[in-house]
């Protein structure tokens, strides 16, 4: 074991793996504002938490770090079905951003086995990085065993590094329930596809699958088959149009993207789509505030629901009306983690009369 | 009554190491006592295109080879040795066109016509991307230097085996036997179809090729079953050439194989059994006549331990020459044509083997089963399967799951002498003949060499001309290895780990611990708030990630969150990976010998970024006395191959964590 003592060398305490933030919540907070990346480590670990002890700390974490006067990083979510080479493209998009001065953090998720709990986290082994860049961070997490776990660890997750770095990378595993809620904390939505996928044609088509603000066609190192997926694209956005799907006030016109991790191909062009996209969300009425509201009300909800169920839902007045409620407060600039809370509160007080 | 007997294989020691000097030294001194062929063993550094003073060089030169930076290493290397008259056999993938221009380019100098050069360049990426590790470029690249090389020998060196396909690292990889016979096949099908795509080689020219290409098998204790193997071998090359190629000439549809016995099951228990492994090992690649092989090179039997020393090497080829030239085995005709449970066995693997292989090509064929990982993978499942029969007793092995106890063994008794150790001055001594290198020569003509090197790589051309003129102009491993970088770019592989399934028992003794070993680990999640994370890194250049796979797939299965990297990373990358991804646990895996110089360097580093609490452990083939040595430097644990319990690995592994996050 290491000699005592070994510890002394960490700025502000906090043994790495646990979460209590020995110089204080509000400390930790400031740190990660600056970029610190021992900090933002830090602050990573205790969002991870799960504990209800350290609930009050996350709480009090997000809440500081909400409070800035800035709006933080660019939120992207990467999704797309399993394959399409989603962790190579963000490791190629993460160091084209680099090379442009951006700094830039990565959320990559990856499924827990269902057997063991236990996960392996491969996306690391995709990016090539420099391990003295301040500017460059990656935190793998795993979907966890129970619903709403990874929305409520990606979700705050997404928050800090946010909080540290210019432009947020969320990779999800392409499947599941876990996908939306992630979808919900991103400003840009980037759905990744593969020239031959079918199935993601036919889904944006029907409108199983919500319209993405960037569509991306990887792999496009073979010239023929890409353009083909292209236009098959186009195609099917405009079917999407016209089946009343996309909002046609919309100002926004989803650009489609070929890439090639493997070459370099359009990752120039991918940084810049993602930035016009950003901006749009800027000038755009309420900024992109009024955008992560929006999406904070539906992680709200969902977590409410996972704590309290369906009987929590319904006895708080239905989700109608608890929708209503929740956009109201978080207007009014409460936080989603308190909110639920105070929400749970009002439920069991509720039972406890009844 | 004697009858005539067949001329013998060729016998080779696998060698080199420290520098070019020294492994001239110690080729000769093989030489000289019978040895028939030169097996050059070259370090990471020189095999990954990097030089010695470079700082993922750091702790590897010399150290499970001989580095090679330049010409002037290449004379020293082969001083008093006649090229034309020797077999040179080189252990070289990703930089084997660069090595073979500079054997071409010493062989000028001397005024030696290459067309009379024998040997061969192992020159198959493949299965570095599979199990060895040590490709520097990505793989469509990396197959157009094979092709290179391989247009290149057949016009202009028609005597040199450009390429060896190897079957001997799947198998240490984890490989069934069927599966070794199928992936190989599928990578000499993907090299002979490349080489047809460069339309470089005359349709009427096409079958010598193909009679150029030669294999390098792996041959396990399981000697029957391997022999078999080998007749399962010659037939499916004879339908693969004639079906495929129209190859008429059955010498041209031969399949022609050089071996080197198996490593991977080499015991560190008892490691004087080893010696009869080998034996028996050797006997599977020799009793067919029909499916001989033509070169033969044994391990040592301390392996396990550490580098075999030049006694230990001797020991093994005496143990060729006495099966040689002693017994009467070359006295006789193939012994088991006709045998009917020989042919059984073999035709059952042809089944099984061309299965996959068909199936491999239906879906795009080997370089693509490698980009998407289906081979990588199918591999890890196999070699969990293994561990997991000896841990549970199913399969024996003598010394280390049955029979333990033992007198002790003589032969062992000072360990640590019974292994050679590099003088870690050769890497600062290196260092030094680089720069009087660079400093002598002529820097514009390096320049001009290394452009033309650049411009070449961005066509279509081969890149042989070119590398042989750079390796006139003095250019060294790694500028040549970094011109071909900047315009290939660089490749991780996939790692194979992340889809692989393991098969735990569903009953049982073992499924109890596997149950416990779950529970424990949710136990402890719930405690720290957040499942315990384990991040396994392999520093250095050695690329044998089989140890580091099945860790970070067993540390899953009993619900570890595992960050697992791939090979080649620095210890600084391993100690920023630590600290973003808030590990509570850090493996680390080295097998190359390097683990005195990388070991510090990461423990040191954990300290400065104040992750001095997390625990480090390590695995590798690590002597005793170095093992103490980490654990005063603060590692919690130090495994080697004698630890293959791998169940009471991860009890370890969840009370460390435990303890460190005590409640």
């Amino acid at each position: 074991m290491p000699p005592e003592g070994a510890r002394d060398g960490a700025p502000s305490g906090g043994a790495p793996g646990s979460a209590a933030p020995a110089g204080g919540v509000d400390a930790l907070a400031d740190a990660v504002l600056q970029g610190d990346k021992r900090a933002v480590a830090r602050a990573l670990n205790l969002v991870e938490d799960r504990r209800p002890s350290a609930r009050d700390d996350v709480a009090a974490l997000l809440e500081r770090l909400a409070a800035s006067d800035t709006d933080g990083g660019h939120r992207v979510g990467m999704t797309g079905p399993p394959g399409v080479g989603k962790s190579s493209l963000c490791a190629a998009l993460g160091r084209t951003l680099r090379e442009a001065g951006r700094s830039v953090g990565v959320v990559a998720i990856d499924p827990s086995s269902v057997r063991s709990g236990g996960s392996l986290l491969g996306d690391r082994a995709r990016m090539s990085f420099d391990p003295g860049d301040e500017g460059f961070f990656v935190r793998s997490l795993a979907t966890g065993g129970q619903a709403g776990g990874l929305s409520y660890a990606a979700n705050s997750a997404a928050r800090v590094l946010g909080a540290a770095f210019d432009v947020v990378l969320i990779e999800t595993t392409g499947v599941g329930q876990s996908e939306t809620d992630v979808m919900h904390l991103a400003d840009t939505v980037a759905l990744v596809i593969q020239p031959g996928s079918g199935d993601a044609l036919q889904f944006l088509k029907a409108g199983i699958m919500e319209i993405p603000d960037v569509l991306i066609v990887n792999k496009a190192d073979q010239v023929a088959l890409a353009r083909r997926a292209v236009s098959d694209l186009r195609g099917a956005l405009r079917a999407a149009k016209s089946a009343g799907l996309v909002d046609a006030g919309a100002a926004w016109e989803v650009p489609i993207v070929p890439t090639s991790a493997e070459t370099g191909r359009g990752l120039d062009s991918l940084a810049h789509q993602l930035a016009l996209h950003h901006a749009y969300l800027l000038a755009a009425p309420g900024g992109v505030r009024a955008r992560r509201l929006r999406g904070d009300v539906e992680w709200t909800l969902s977590l409410f629901a996972h704590t309290y169920g369906a009987h929590g839902v319904s006895t708080l007045g239905g989700r109608a009306n608890l929708r209503l409620e929740v956009r109201q407060s978080l207007e009014a600039g409460e936080t989603a983690l308190r909110l639920v809370d105070t929400l749970g509160q009002r439920y069991l007080d509720a039972l406890r009369t009844a | 009554m004697r009858r005539e007997r067949d001329r013998p294989w060729i016998m080779r020691t696998y060698a080199g190491h420290s520098t070019a000097q020294a492994s001239n030294a110690l080729y000769r001194s093989n030489l000289s006592r019978g040895q028939t062929g030169l097996s050059v063993a070259f370090d990471l550094p020189t095999q990954t295109g990097y030089d010695g003073d470079d700082p993922l060089a750091r702790g590897e030169v010399g150290k499970v080879g001989v580095p090679v930076a330049h010409l002037g290493d290449m004379r020293a290397l082969f001083e008093g040795i006649p090229l034309d008259k020797m077999n040179t056999s080189m252990t070289i993938n990703a930089t084997a066109a660069w090595l073979l221009s500079l054997y071409v380019a010493l062989a000028e100098e001397r005024g030696v016509d290459p067309r009379v050069l024998r040997g061969t360049t192992q020159n198959d990426i493949i299965k570095e991307y599979l199990s060895r590790g040590t490709y520097a470029f990505p793989p469509a690249a990396s197959m157009r230097l094979t092709t290179d090389l391989i247009t290149y020998t057949v016009a202009q060196v028609p005597k040199w085996n450009p390429i060896n396909v190897c079957s001997y690292h799947l198998q240490e990889a984890g490989a069934t036997p069927a599966q070794e016979l199928a992936y190989a096949l599928v990578t000499a099908i993907g090299v002979l179809d490349a080489v047809k795509a460069t339309g470089r080689v005359k349709d009427e020219d096409f079958a010598t090729v193909v009679g150029r290409i030669s294999f390098f098998v792996n041959a396990g204790i399981r000697f029957v079953e391997e022999m078999c193997k080998l007749r399962a071998f010659v037939e499916l090359w004879d339908r693969i050439t004639r079906e495929r190629y129209g190859v008429t000439d059955p010498k041209l549809r031969r399949f022609r194989y050089g071996v080197q016995v198996n490593s991977l099951g080499l015991t560190e228990q008892q490691p004087e059994n080893n010696i009869i492994r080998i034996v028996l090992e050797m006997l599977a690649v020799t009793l067919s006549k029909d499916a001989r092989a033509r070169a033969v090179q044994l391990p040592a039997w301390n392996e396990a331990l550490g580098l075999p020393r030049p006694w230990d090497q001797q020991w093994s080829l005496r143990a060729q020459q006495i099966l040689a030239f002693e017994s009467d085995l070359l006295e006789h005709e193939d012994l088991f044509n006709g045998s009917p449970v020989v042919e059984a066995r073999t035709r059952e693997l042809i089944e099984e083997a061309w299965a996959e292989v068909e199936d491999v090509l239906e879906h795009g064929g080997a370089i693509e089963a490698v980009e998407s990982g289906y081979i990588k993978q199918k591999l890890v499942e196999s070699n969990a399967a293994r561990i997991a029969r000896i841990e549970a007793g199913e399969q024996i092995v003598v010394g280390v799951n049955k029979y333990e106890k033992g007198a002790p063994c003589p032969l062992t008794e000072n360990l640590d002498d019974a292994i050679l150790t590099v003088d870690p001055a050769v890497a600062e001594a290196q260092k030094k003949a680089l720069d009087a290198w660079r400093s002598a020569r002529d820097e514009g003509a390096v320049r001009e060499a290394l452009d033309r090197l650049r411009e070449v790589a961005r066509t279509s051309d081969s890149l042989m001309d070119a590398s042989i003129a750079a390796a006139h102009a003095g250019v060294t491993t790694g500028e040549w290895a970094g011109a071909l970088r900047d315009v290939f770019g660089e490749y991780r592989a996939p790692t194979g780990v992340a889809g692989a399934t393991l098969h735990s028992p569903s009953s049982g003794a073992a499924a109890e611990t596997v149950a416990e070993l779950r529970e424990r680990v949710a136990a402890l999640a719930e405690r720290m708030g957040r499942r315990p994370k384990l991040l396994v890194g392999k520093p250095g250049l050695d690329g044998h990630s089989n140890g580091a796979e099945q860790i970070a797939i067993k540390a899953r299965d009993v619900g570890f969150d595992v960050v697992y990297e791939g090979i080649r990373v620095t210890p600084e990358h391993i100690v920023a990976s630590a600290l973003e991804e808030g590990a509570h646990l850090v493996g680390l895996s080295i097998l190359s010998g390097s683990h005195l110089e990388l070991v510090p360097s990461v423990v040191e580093q954990m300290r400065a970024a104040g992750l001095g609490d997390v625990p480090i452990i390590v695995g590798g083939i690590i002597p005793d006395a170095d093992a103490a040595k980490l654990r005063s430097l603060g590692v919690a644990r130090v495994y080697t191959p004698k630890d293959f319990a791998l169940n009471a690995i991860m009890s370890d592994l969840v009370s460390l964590v435990s303890d460190t996050h005590a409640a």
